[in-house]
């Protein structure tokens, strides 16, 4: 407590406001005049445009089916990187990281390369009838594979964020291992799960590069609201100021959402 | 209510941008060696030239050929969306030379006044081409199999000027191959790509069976297959010439314009897959 005192009696050096003061208008600045703009052309008129209307349905059964997706898949994956170790893990586990900091358009080629009709898993997919390129199951593929490393690396830092005393206990009481993931680590780590699960899904709700590349733009069926901000770019600005108003304020509400839970974590400990 | 304080600071800010963003179109003819005391007799002036996409496959053989045919200029060529680069000169940007993908655009710059009147010039044409994989695996080998069921046809987005021109070639392929074809082959429109280049990248990569492009992005990627369109089915758009009415280096200008029509120009054009500016 003696220090926050300290802190606060001496007033900041005008060498950091003023970088600091630049740094914030930098970041503020171009978000108000988005805001100022959307409501000066009057962005809910745009909203009921169907490219507009269809991109949001889209975009929002897209990224629950994905985060679905990355729940179930990636949960084990998690849990088996924390919970256990095995030769290269290190490796392993960078390789699963790497897309979070990969550009979304690297990872768009490298899923055309890979599970296109000509990529390595081509024929295979093509021998059961699937073609996954121009589909709205590549906007899920896309989406899935920048998003679900982030929270992976959330649980995995939550599941290993448990005593281990707490799992020596429940083994020496003879617990069994599904007992242990579902009745101890599940609901010890719950939060850090819903946390990565957010950033994730903000993750994927704004995923644009490899969608294109890998599952292209059309209107209702790959045409997602990133998307439809950059084709409006050029000729509607309107629409896309609109879906841009709605993405500021739901990547707003996903960080408030966020400190929300930051708070509550704090008070329960 | 702190954050007011932030206001005054923001207008700072902003007219400290407006302030430096004046001079810097001063700052432009420092490219241009004004006095270079070295013993060269030659003055290498840099032109400025603003170019659509379209001619990228093309450019590097006209500037190599340029250039050694005229000693004291060097080229500098921005590639670009057409309409955005006739903006960006309304906003105040500078060059030398400009380039337009369609007389339209031409026409809008003349009206800006960033061209002065009776200088444009059509220097080429192109059409469009029907581009499929090396493997042609869809087996398309006419206009009219567009428009089979189940193949994946990729056009440019209606935003860009080949989105439209495709949209008003496929009216003429209607009128030609009978009722409900134009609404067929768009129903196999698998992505409405974001320009040209994507839809070679893809079809190159066999994801799709067909794209429609320029005949000149056909020309440099010659590993693809492609279906001719007639003339009478097909599009033709006008490239247009002419020296940017502010230049610092209007002789120079001049020089590259009349390079292109002329015909070792014309020549270079013609291999990449352009038609004479009057067909």
């Amino acid at each position: 407590m003696a220090y926050h005192e300290k802190v606060h009696r001496v007033r900041p050096v005008l060498g950091f406001i003023l970088p600091a003061g630049l740094t914030g208008i930098l970041l503020a600045l171009p978000l108000l005049v988005l805001l100022g703009r959307g409501v000066e052309a009057g962005f809910a008129g745009y909203l009921s445009e169907p490219s507009v209307v269809q991109a949001a349905f889209l975009s929002v059964l897209t990224t629950c089916i994905s985060l679905l997706i990355t729940l179930i898949f990636g949960t084990p994956l998690a849990y088996l990187l924390s919970r256990w170790s095995f030769r290269h893990k290190a490796w392993i586990e960078l390789v699963i990281d790497l897309p979070i900091v990969l550009p979304p358009m690297v990872a768009g080629i490298g899923l055309l390369l890979t599970f296109g009709r000509n990529g390595l898993l081509g024929g295979f997919l093509d021998f059961w009838g699937i073609h996954l390129p121009f589909t709205t199951a590549a906007v899920v593929f896309a989406q899935t594979f920048v998003s679900a490393p982030l929270f992976i690396r959330a649980a995995r830092l939550g599941f290993g964020a448990i005593r281990p005393d707490l799992i020596e206990a429940a083994y020496t009481d003879g617990a069994s291992e599904r007992v242990i993931f579902w009745s101890i680590m599940l609901p010890l780590s719950s939060r850090a799960m819903f946390n990565g699960l957010i950033l994730c899904w903000a993750r994927a709700f704004g995923e644009f590069g490899a969608t294109i590349i890998f599952a292209g733009n059309l209107m209702g069926v790959t045409q997602t609201m990133p998307l439809v901000i950059y084709n409006g770019f050029e000729t509607n600005l309107g629409v896309a100021l609109g879906i841009s108003l709605i993405l500021i304020l739901i990547s707003g509400l996903i960080l408030l959402s966020l400190r929300l839970l930051e708070k509550d974590t704090n008070i329960n400990l | 209510m702190k954050n007011f304080s932030i206001v005054p600071l923001a207008l700072v800010l902003m007219l400290v941008l407006i302030g430096c963003s004046s001079p810097a179109p001063a700052a432009a003819p420092t490219a241009v060696p004004t006095a270079v005391p070295t013993a060269a007799p030659l003055k290498i002036v840099t032109l400025k030239i603003f170019a659509p996409s379209s001619l990228t496959d093309a450019a590097k053989e006209l500037t190599a050929a340029f250039e050694a045919a005229n000693p004291g200029i060097k080229l500098a060529i921005e590639f670009g969306h057409t309409p955005t680069q006739r903006l960006q000169f309304t906003q105040g940007a500078t060059g030398d030379v400009f380039l337009t993908a369609s007389q339209k655009d031409m026409n809008d710059a003349v009206v800006d006044q960033t061209i002065a009147s009776g200088k444009p010039k059509v220097f080429a044409s192109n059409q469009l081409v029907v581009i499929l994989p090396a493997k042609n695996s869809a087996n398309l080998q006419k206009l009219e199999d567009l428009a089979k069921p189940g193949v994946r046809v990729l056009v440019a987005v209606v935003d860009t000027p080949i989105g439209k021109v495709t949209l008003d070639m496929l009216d003429k392929w209607d009128k030609q191959f009978g009722s409900g074809y134009k609404a067929k082959v768009i129903a196999n429109v698998v992505s409405n790509e974001s320009g040209v280049k994507p839809i070679v990248s893809k079809i190159k990569l066999g994801e799709a069976d067909a794209g429609i492009v320029y005949v000149s992005d056909a020309v440099g990627a010659p590993e693809l297959k492609t279906i001719a369109i007639a003339a009478e089915l097909n599009m033709i758009t006008q490239l247009n010439v002419a020296p940017i009415a502010k230049s610092a280096n209007p002789e120079q200008a001049a020089a590259f314009a009349a390079y292109l029509m002329a015909p070792d120009g014309q020549a270079i054009l013609k291999k990449w897959g352009f038609l004479p500016g009057k067909p």
